[in-house]
């Protein structure tokens, strides 16, 4: 080997894994970036009237968010009601049940259900959950939501079960454990932290979503009582209030959207702390 | 093993019969069997009704158009003559400016994260990285308005036209919005999906592999390069198919970004319009049942054009793992 | 695992707690032209009769149109008149007919945002059809700048602006478009949604208001309340007896005077309304209540509405720069709510 060539070598590793450096420095600024931007224009905003307040007719000043916030709760909670059972027990089907062409089919399908679009699942819900009864509803965004859970739950469910080392399997059931006690009281527990942060990502995509609350959940400006009438949601206020020209509604646009942020962002960062700090769930 | 083992009835059980089954479905494992095979046996009946549903509420625009909609230019509410070009171009163009802009900088991030970054730091960066793929779409979306949409009007659009103006995709009025910006801010929302997979893939990488090259001479960089990647290279893959599938169904940033005007330009600066953005502009809206089934129809395509690229990301990372496995 | 048992029960309690009421629920959707005015209505409405709670989404005059008919509202609202076709259609799908309630007149404008224009721009027919056509691309064109003497217009290229969701405010402009343009008329027409030949979609009259006080050298149309209440600058239109007309109350009043022969179903176009001082972007826009409402409650609540939208409401109308309803039409209107069974 050259001199010259070792040169080149060496300086080209140099140069590349600075740059890898400088690239996983440039996304990591991009996540402080939104959230100190986020911060700088909806901070002042946030007080005790934007969160307790509902909506002021068009045009006027102030005014705030609560039903939205409650809103985007109570969906959240249809979503996890309805997505949440699906996915995790599907995902033990899978990993512990699942024969050659029925497992493969279903695996296949939740693929192509992840990588519908949020819009499609919208229009799904309104042919099923909106037209046969004839209104919109809380249950009907709740019901979008909670198919678009389904899916990422049964991933990570699915691939943490399979990541339990077969050893722990066999061992239960050298102890003569039946396969369900076994799944339930030593394969899920073992990969617990991983199909709990599972969840809790499948549930924080979906909190921010409105593309499929446009033609299911609908908005409303009042407390939505109940599950069956239109409800107003955080990320559909954003939406709004953000394409409009009124600069009130944009200052709200910003505090809503900090709100959300917020709400997102301390369901990933209390889960993962509160389980164990980060790459625990690999390698047992 | 199993269900022999554990039950203990001194009398001769019945093997077949009504009591039969009943005792089985005393049996845990045939009741966690059948419980969770419904659930995912429900996962096919909720996709299936959903493709159901996509193809008879298209029936009318189907009928009508027939394959022509695909290439069809025009979008007439008034003459009712519907066509879906524009939005496959702007929902194809965005996409690939997304990837080509994510893909680069997401792999390096990742292989960062993986070769060289101290374990802690690289679990903790990680972390923050999966944060960002926690940001609801719509905060992209107000963030894309109201500070990359003037920064592109103002400054990267000129600055572009300036560099490259000779070639036609920075030609144009550039007017903020556009195909470029949306592709920008889809490129920050996948980014995280290509790191975040890549990094667990290359982490996987057996430290032989490493080791091999790195005592045979090679740099850091050449391990990582010429042996690391190759051998994550079915992952990384599966992560740059996950980001495209996000990319091509964002809806609410792009909506906010794009122009919602259903052209078809060479201009990166052109406003434009994707599937996703017309049918959430749209549909609430569309009087006119030809016009609702020609909408219902674009969710069709883009639902096929998702089928298929699944489809070709399962098979191609069915053989390159098989490839993997036997080497 | 305690905690999250801890927050789903407080949420179940809360939604159970809102859901038990003796609220009077409606659902209304549809014109993004009138909702300054009926977001205040319903909000008034709301303090004086606590029990009654009016939800109305501006989600624009076509999705109004759509939803009623699919039964997912109870109301809608547009600006652009159901067309004889759509009423028909409603009459096989529901098995009844539908009504149109006039609320309020309001105006369409031609905003605009030039950078260096303070001056209130002169637009004549043909510019305006024009404009939209794509064939007059630039500030400084002659049509524009020939009505305008005085004002320096720069030779930027016009940002167009219109809607992208099915819109009543786009359906009042196409219609004075077609009026006055035979090229228009042919080669677009008249319609909530049309296939523009140039310009960028905003989505309501929020949206396109955001769009041109964002984009220099762009111009948009959009109701005059959103006009005054953004700031945005709005010019003048020629109207059918060659006067420039600012939008204003005056204007509009004058326009719906013309229309002396109210028809029975207060389906009518007031565009390009004859008369010196008549504002030509003028319209009604109409709530839209199905014929026969099944739920006593409900219908005695949407006739009380209607009853006090015609009268007290209408005090609310000038401070939003909406006009108030014309009382030759305001008797027949409560002549015609006791059409609502």
């Amino acid at each position: 080997m050259s001199r010259f060539a070792l040169i080149w070598r060496k300086s080209l590793n140099i140069f590349m894994l600075t740059l890898t450096g400088v690239s996983a420095l440039l996304v990591v600024s991009v996540l402080f970036l939104i959230l100190g931007y986020l911060v700088v224009k909806g901070g002042t905003s946030l007080n005790w009237s934007f969160f307790t307040q509902l909506p002021k007719p068009v045009g006027e000043v102030g005014g705030g968010v609560a039903n939205a916030i409650v809103g985007s709760l109570k969906l959240l909670l249809l979503a996890a009601i309805i997505g949440l059972p699906i996915g995790l027990l599907a995902g033990v089907y899978l990993a512990e049940f699942g024969g050659k062409p029925f497992g493969f089919t279903v695996r296949y399908t939740t693929d192509l259900l992840n990588g519908v679009p949020s819009i499609v699942i919208g229009m799904f819900a309104y042919a099923v959950a909106v037209l046969p009864v004839k209104h919109f509803s809380t249950f009907a965004g709740g019901f979008a939501l909670g198919v678009m859970v389904i899916p990422i739950t049964l991933r990570s469910t699915e691939e943490f079960l399979r990541a339990v080392p077969v050893s722990l399997r066999e061992g239960a059931m050298a102890l003569g454990a039946s396969k369900w006690r076994t799944i339930a009281t030593v394969v899920l527990p073992a990969a617990r932290g991983g199909i709990i942060t599972g969840m809790l990502l499948a549930l924080a995509r979906v909190a921010g979503e409105t593309a499929p609350l446009l033609f299911t959940a609908f908005g409303n400006q009042f407390w939505s009582p109940g599950w069956s009438q239109p409800t107003s949601s955080l990320p559909l206020m954003v939406y709004t209030y953000a394409i409009s020209a009124y600069p009130d509604w944009h200052r709200q646009a910003w505090a809503a959207g900090l709100v959300l942020l917020a709400l997102v962002l301390v369901a990933n960062v209390g889960t993962r702390m509160a389980l164990n700090r980060g790459g625990a769930t690999r390698g047992v | 093993m199993s269900s022999t083992a554990t039950t203990f009835d001194s009398a001769a059980p019945p093997q077949t019969g009504p009591q039969a089954f009943i005792r089985r479905l005393r049996n845990g494992d045939e009741v966690a069997h059948i419980i969770t095979l419904i659930t995912a046996a429900s996962i096919l009946l909720i996709t299936s009704a959903l493709v159901y549903e996509l193809w008879i509420n298209s029936h009318l625009s189907r009928a009508k158009f027939g394959w022509a909609f695909l290439w069809t230019r025009t979008w007439d509410p008034v003459f009712e003559n519907f066509g879906a070009l524009p939005y496959i171009y702007g929902t194809i163009v965005t996409s690939i400016v997304a990837l080509l802009i994510a893909v680069p900088l997401g792999l390096a991030a990742a292989t960062f994260l993986a070769e060289l970054a101290p374990r802690r730091l690289s679990d903790n960066v990680a972390f923050l990285i999966d944060l960002l793929a926690a940001v609801p779409s719509v905060i992209y979306g107000l963030l894309g308005m109201f500070i990359v949409v003037p920064m592109m009007r103002t400054t990267i659009g000129p600055g572009l036209k300036h560099a490259f103006g000779f070639l036609p995709i920075f030609q144009g009025p550039n007017y903020g919005v556009g195909f470029l910006t949306a592709g920008i801010i889809l490129a920050i929302m996948v980014m995280p999906f290509i790191i975040s997979v890549s990094r667990e893939v290359l982490l996987t990488v057996p430290r032989e592999q490493r080791e091999a090259a790195l005592a045979l001479g090679a740099t850091r960089w050449e391990a990582t390069w010429k042996v690391v990647i190759p051998w994550a290279r079915t992952g990384i893959l599966g992560s740059i198919f996950l980001a495209l599938a996000r990319a091509l169904g964002e809806t609410m940033a792009v909506t906010m970004v794009i122009g919602n005007t259903p052209l078809i330009s060479a201009s990166l600066f052109s406003p434009g319009y994707s599937i996703a953005s017309v049918i959430a502009n749209e549909f609430k809206e569309a009087t006119g049942d030809l016009y609702l089934s020609a909408l219902v129809e674009l969710g069709l395509v883009l639902f096929l054009v998702t089928f298929i690229l699944n489809g070709l990301a399962q098979i191609m990372i069915l053989t390159t793992d098989r490839m993997g496995r036997r080497s | 695992m305690k905690k999250a048992i801890v927050v789903v029960c407080l949420l179940l309690g809360l939604g159970v707690t809102l859901a038990a009421d003796s609220t009077v629920l409606l659902n209304g959707a549809g014109a993004t032209f009138p909702y300054p005015m009926y977001s205040k209505w319903f909000n008034v409405y709301h303090q004086e009769h606590s029990d009654v709670q009016i939800n109305y989404q501006s989600i624009g005059s076509g999705g109004g149109i759509r939803q009623v008919l699919a039964g997912t509202v109870d109301f809608g609202a547009s600006d652009g008149p159901m067309t004889d076709q759509q009423i028909e259609q409603f009459k096989q799908q529901r098995g009844m007919g539908i009504l149109h309630f006039p609320t309020v007149l309001g105006a369409d404008v031609p905003s605009y945002n030039i950078p260096g224009v303070s001056a209130e721009l002169n637009f004549t027919q043909k510019a305006l059809a024009g404009i939209y056509l794509g064939t007059i691309t630039k500030w400084n064109d002659p049509e524009i700048a020939n009505a305008n003497p005085g004002v320096k217009l720069p030779g930027e290229d016009i940002v167009v602006i219109h809607r992208s969701d099915g819109s009543g405010t786009t359906y009042i402009w196409t219609d004075f478009l077609s009026k006055v343009s035979d090229e228009w008329k042919s080669k677009v027409g008249r319609n909530t949604s049309v296939n523009w030949p140039v310009g960028l979609g905003g989505q309501g009259n929020e949206g396109v208001s955001g769009l041109v006080k964002q984009m220099p050298n762009s111009i948009g149309y959009i109701e005059l309340i959103y006009a005054l209440q953004n700031n945005i600058s709005f010019g003048k239109v020629q109207n059918s007896a060659g006067k420039f007309i600012k939008a204003d109350l005056a204007g509009v009043t004058a326009a719906a005077g013309s229309a002396k022969d109210m028809p029975d179903d207060f389906r009518v176009s007031i565009t390009n309304a004859p008369g010196a001082a008549a504002y030509p972007i003028s319209s009604f826009t109409w709530l839209l209540i199905p014929e026969r409402i099944p739920d006593a409650t409900k219908r005695d609540t949407i006739k009380a509405f209607l009853k006090w939208m015609m009268t007290d409401g209408q005090k609310y109308t000038e401070t939003l720069s909406y006009a108030p309803l014309p009382k030759v039409v305001v008797a027949k209107e409560m002549k015609a709510i006791a059409l609502v069974q």
